[in-house]
């Protein structure tokens, strides 16, 4: 690892917007080539900032970002974009067109290819996604987390290197947030580099082994991610909601229930209750 | 009371063979906090937009059955401008029903279109920005708002007009959990300080129970059941849909399974340890 280049080098950026909000300080991070990465952090901490400025939507105003190996400042959005997909919040912040098919069919329109070679891709992208019974279809007549999915079809159909979403669990149900684990575990095995703005920590503690942490522009904290989330005081300092599991943990140890401490997961929470019920029979 | 009747309805989109709902009997009554809950698709969102007109008078469709109100209008012969004034809709994306140039004016829009008076509007204003905590941005534009305050304006929006209940459709589905729990909480403090009912499709599942009174679940535009929450999450149907279940739910249900736990599965963490002591 050491002496691998970063697949993304990001040397001390800062952006301001025009408003003079500076949204991002002095950012210095490196991400290897088949990692996956969350960052999470407080909504205005600058995390969509920060992945804004991988394929050129924002310019910092000052610093360097090297992608591959090379500075990206003089690269157009159209030239990023085939490397860095980027999947946003709102679904319909990107989706335009009049059908799922045509939607997806823009999105290669800039690929040089044949007609029958796009319509391959573009039967394949919904067969994989179950998106074709909805092929003639406008997105905005399909539920959101059907929008959602069509939204990552067509940037996944691009087969860029580095994909990044922006809060992919949000509003999702548990089909759909079981979907989206299985994608991102497929396009890992491809060798994709994988970053995941997310407040999910129960999503992020189980699937997401490196964590970023975020707060006013700066990189508060970065390194294994069980680590940083079960650090209280930088959890704190965040303001992200703590998991189930942990605000159960503490009322069992406000409430005087003894050694809480080792309940980390849902499974040792999942023991210490049934040694907890077992022993109270007994004793009765 | 009743505040809203489905009496045998159905309903499907145009253009679309299958019902999205399907013989639905359901009384929404007054002064209840009730969770509507179903996998994406269910018709959740359908059955939201049955409750102030918009189906069947905005949406081309079918339908068959009726829908009533407590006060003897129904959807398809009172205008869907008077039923909002007493049925309030909060939906999913507030930049889709902010409209004006700032937060106040957003907020009096409705009140002006019904020709209240400008004192009164003017006294429902400060009550209902104040109970949303959003006095400090009424000069602001919506558009310049986070997530969460233009959540709380369009909520703010829709209480002012005093409505019989609130519905809400995911409205914390673009928040995150900090500003959701805000949100949830404030809509408990409104249901107590007014008296009205609330009825919420959420997928925060572990936010909302320990708030809602009624479970009423949906799957494939039917509705499987309806009930005290209590009962309804201790059942086989909602352990059997594939919803975001706290995760309190499965421990608990895993120790029901190993018969080490036999009283009811608790919805919040309090009632959790309580259970336990």
């Amino acid at each position: 690892m050491a002496t691998e280049i970063p697949i993304i080098m990001i040397r001390e950026i800062a952006y301001t917007y025009p408003n003079g909000t500076e949204a991002l300080k002095n950012i210095n991070l490196n991400i290897f080539k088949g990692e996956l990465v969350a960052i999470m952090g407080k909504n205005g901490a600058g995390k969509t900032s920060l992945i804004r400025t991988l394929n050129g939507l924002i310019i910092p105003t000052q610093g360097n970002i090297y992608i591959d190996n090379e500075s990206i400042s003089s690269k157009s959005i159209a030239t990023l974009s085939k490397k860095v997909g980027i999947i946003f919040q709102n679904p319909f912040h990107q989706l335009f067109s009049n059908s799922v098919e045509e939607e997806i069919k823009f999105s290669l329109k800039s690929f040089v290819l044949d007609k029958e070679e796009i319509q391959i891709r573009i039967n394949k992208i919904l067969h994989e996604f179950n998106l074709e019974k909805y092929r003639k279809r406008s997105p905005l007549n399909l539920s959101g987390g059907e929008s959602k999915k069509l939204a990552i079809a067509s940037i996944i159909c691009r087969d860029p290197e580095i994909l990044v979403f922006d809060e992919p669990t949000l509003g999702q149900d548990a089909k759909e947030i079981e979907f989206f684990i299985n994608l991102i575990k497929n396009e890992r095995k491809r060798g994709k580099t994988i970053i995941i703005i997310t407040h999910n920590i129960e999503f992020a503690y189980e699937y997401l082994p490196r964590t970023i942490l975020m707060t006013d522009g700066q990189i508060i904290a970065d390194g294994p991610t069980k680590e940083i989330l079960n650090n209280e005081i930088l959890i704190q300092q965040t303001s992200l909601i703590l998991p189930q599991i942990w605000q159960f943990r503490s009322a069992l140890k406000e409430n005087n229930f003894p050694k809480t401490g080792d309940i980390l997961s849902k499974n040792a929470l999942i023991s210490y209750i049934r040694n907890y019920l077992k022993n109270k029979s007994l004793k009765i | 009371m009743d505040l809203i009747k489905f009496e045998n309805f159905y309903y499907r989109y145009k253009g679309n063979e299958e019902y999205a709902l399907n013989n639905i009997n359901l009384k929404i009554e007054d002064n209840k906090f009730i969770l509507l809950c179903g996998e994406t698709g269910s018709g959740k969102t359908t059955l939201i937009r049955c409750m102030n007109g918009l189906i069947p008078q905005f949406y081309a469709g079918f339908y068959k059955g009726k829908v009533e109100f407590w006060n003897g209008k129904n959807t398809v012969e009172t205008p869907i401008a008077d039923l909002s004034t007493e049925i309030g809709i909060v939906f999913q994306n507030p930049e889709n029903q902010l409209i004006a140039m700032n937060v106040e004016h957003e907020i009096a829009f409705g009140l002006e279109n019904l020709g209240v008076p400008v004192k009164e509007i003017s006294k429902r204003i400060k009550e209902s920005a104040s109970i949303t905590e959003i006095e400090h941005i009424l000069d602001k534009a919506p558009f310049e708002l986070s997530g969460g305050e233009q959540q709380r304006v369009a909520i703010a929006s829709i209480l002012v007009l005093e409505p019989k209940i609130l519905i809400l459709d995911e409205p914390t589905a673009l928040l995150d959990p900090y500003m959701a729990n805000k949100i949830i909480n404030l809509l408990n403090e409104i249901k107590s300080e007014k008296n009205i009912s609330i009825l919420i499709s959420e997928h925060r599942l572990d936010l909302i129970l320990p708030f809602s009174q009624q479970i009423i679940l949906i799957k494939n535009g039917s509705i499987i059941e309806h009930g005290y929450s209590e009962q309804v999450i201790n059942g086989i149907n909602f352990q059997t849909l594939r919803l975001n279940k706290p995760v309190i739910y499965s421990i608990f249900s895993t120790l029901k399974k190993e018969n080490l736990y036999n009283k009811n599965i608790p919805a919040s963490i309090p009632e959790a340890v309580r259970s336990l002591k």
